[in-house]
């Protein structure tokens, strides 16, 4: 269990925070820049000393302003990976993940030196020098140098964020092995969506230095309310999917979700009973009154409407019900009228496209 | 190729520059410290004082050891009475009035090796269980030291060659603070000297090519050992 609640005033700025994330797992700070998420993990970190707040990780008090507690950050064992990496120039890549390893308090458990380098893909990187590693590279020795300093929480500001497209794609994978190898809380700080749907249990929703909304991942995606979230180009709901069949006669693939199913053109590579995690994006989801016929669609699914959100000056956000599963539908303001679109309405759901870059084993 | 009263001077110098060097490193590198990272009352006047001996005419500045370290001065008296140390007109004089001269050369070296550190690197270090020392000798010392380096290496090369600090406080006495620049006004003074002058001119010009050349060399290696290159 994490409690931060912090309080902090900048030129021009005024942070003013409170949430709490349980025990194992990713919770995302997620919000655009400047909304005060780094200062939050700074301040955990104890790196920066905020106005008024109080942290706790695991019933352990590392920051209490109204007790006059303040753990140094080199007591605080709150294990972090920043953005641009700040390995050690000096230090051989063994040496930096052994930094943090060889001052951990003794008695404390966690992964080994052997352990972490395999996980992390390092092994041929030991002898070198951090100034000739890719970006990617760095990041990663940067994950095991902060696991291995046996930390009680992991905190990561923006660690994909310097990197290009394929330098992510190669790192993000290391990240989910990471995340189910330390078994720590983690707060992982950034404005990347896909890295949230990818990584993260529970999200913080953040703007100019407020929390708008916090909550498991799946439940605030698919809540048509959050403009923060629902004015995203990639907006919609994220969804857990158990593969339920593959039909190579057809080139399908059956997804089964709480509350119904849903035909993907086929995925190959993935097990019958394999999870994944699918954002359901909003621009592609559509709605019929009645059940169309002759369409190329495979999915179409009953639903009811249970809320109509304006989302811009022309558009209206849809949240739909199918089971226990919502959806969000992204539609005109004028489907809205003509169709009459309101809430309690029984509507088929037609989804278009599935955004299979944001598919991600869970 | 040289007297043995040149080769006397040549050692003395490199004795001088050398003791001076190693009495201003750790007060310059911590003076460098505070001036770049710490925030106290005074600090503009800290950093005044420390550039003094720049712009002060070097005579005015061994005035001012002579009147503190004097035998009857309030620091010379106690350390001749307790200890029976004497610093003017002595060897050790001598170091200190070119340490006193070069130490604005090594804080100015140390702090812009300093200032160019990421202060970030020390904050990874900090989240990672190293405690201040800890992290000044593992982090900031090893960054810093091609700055240090740089630093002591100008301070010797100039110290081989300070001059009016010298012979205010330490005199020009052959054997014991006559360094090479003393050596070489002494000559100039002499009649027939030009000879002897012209020599240790040379030896002069020589060793500070060799020190300036010494630095670039092993600011390089170390560059290198710090993976800057």
């Amino acid at each position: 269990m994490i409690e931060v609640a912090l309080r902090h005033r900048f030129p021009g700025f005024a942070l003013d925070v409170a949430f709490a994330s349980p025990g194992v797992g990713v919770t995302a700070l997620f919000g655009p820049s400047g909304c005060g998420k780094s200062t939050i993990l700074a301040a955990v970190a104890g790196l920066l000393r905020p106005e008024a707040g109080r942290v706790a990780a695991g019933g352990e008090v590392l920051l209490d302003t109204a007790r006059g507690i303040s753990v140094a950050p080199e007591r605080r064992r709150c294990g972090v990976v920043f953005q641009d990496a700040r390995l050690f120039p000096h230090l051989s890549v063994a040496a930096n993940l052994r930094y943090g390893l060889r001052r951990a308090p003794r008695g404390t458990a966690g992964p080994g030196f052997g352990e972490v380098v395999e996980l992390l893909g390092i092994g041929g990187l030991l002898r070198r020098r951090p100034l000739g590693l890719s970006g990617g590279e760095r990041q990663r020795v940067a994950l095991g140098r902060a696991l291995l300093a046996r930390p009680r929480l992991l905190l990561m500001d923006e660690p994909l964020a310097a990197l290009d497209a394929g330098r992510r794609a190669e790192v993000l994978p290391f990240l989910a092995r990471l995340r189910d190898a330390a078994r720590l809380p983690i707060l992982y700080v950034t404005h990347a969506l896909d890295e949230v749907d990818a990584l993260a249990d529970r999200l913080v929703l953040l703007e100019a230095g407020r929390v708008l909304a916090e909550g498991p991942v799946e439940a605030l995606a698919a809540r048509a309310d959050l403009p923060a979230l629902a004015r995203r180009r990639d907006a919609g709901a994220l969804i857990g999917c158990t593969v339920l069949a593959q039909d190579d006669l057809r080139g399908l693939t059956r997804l089964g979700f709480d509350g119904g199913e849903l035909v993907v053109a086929q995925r190959p590579g993935l097990g019958v009973g394999a999870r994944l995690r699918l954002r359901l994006r909003a621009r592609d989801v559509a709605v019929a009154i009645e059940a169309p016929r002759g369409i190329s669609m495979h999915n179409i699914l009953p639903a009811v409407i249970e809320a109509v959100a304006q989302a811009g000056e022309a558009e209206a956000m849809l949240r739909l019900r199918i089971g226990p599963t919502a959806l969000l539908a992204r539609v005109t303001r004028d489907s809205v009228g003509r169709l009459g679109l309101e809430p309690g309405m029984a509507v088929f759901a037609l989804v278009k496209s599935i955004a299979f870059d944001h598919a991600v084993a869970a | 190729m040289l007297s043995a009263e040149e080769w006397e001077a040549v050692r003395l110098s490199l004795g001088v520059a050398g003791r001076s060097v190693l009495v201003s490193l750790l007060p310059a590198v911590l003076v460098a410290w505070a001036l770049a990272r710490g925030r106290f009352p005074g600090r503009m006047l800290l950093d005044a004082l420390v550039h003094l001996p720049l712009v002060v005419p070097p005579v005015v500045v061994g005035w001012g050891l002579l009147m503190l370290f004097g035998v009857r001065g309030p620091l010379g008296a106690p350390l001749n009475d307790w200890f029976g140390i004497r610093l003017v007109f002595t060897t050790e004089g001598a170091a200190l009035a070119t340490a006193v001269m070069s130490f604005p050369l090594i804080v100015r070296s140390v702090r812009l090796g300093l200032e160019g550190l990421d202060p970030g690197l020390e904050a990874a270090a900090r989240t990672l269980g190293a405690g201040w020392l800890d992290r000044f000798l593992t982090v900031t010392l090893p960054l810093m030291s091609p700055g240090i380096l740089a630093g002591a290496v100008t301070a010797f090369a100039a110290g081989l060659g300070e001059f009016g600090a010298v012979i205010t406080f330490a005199s020009n006495i052959p054997g014991e603070t006559q360094t090479l620049p003393l050596a070489i006004y002494s000559a100039t003074q002499s009649p027939g000297g030009e000879a002897v002058a012209g020599r240790l001119a040379l030896v002069s010009f020589a060793l500070a090519l060799a020190g300036l050349l010494l630095a670039e060399l092993l600011g390089r290696r170390l560059g290198r050992w710090l993976g800057r290159a």
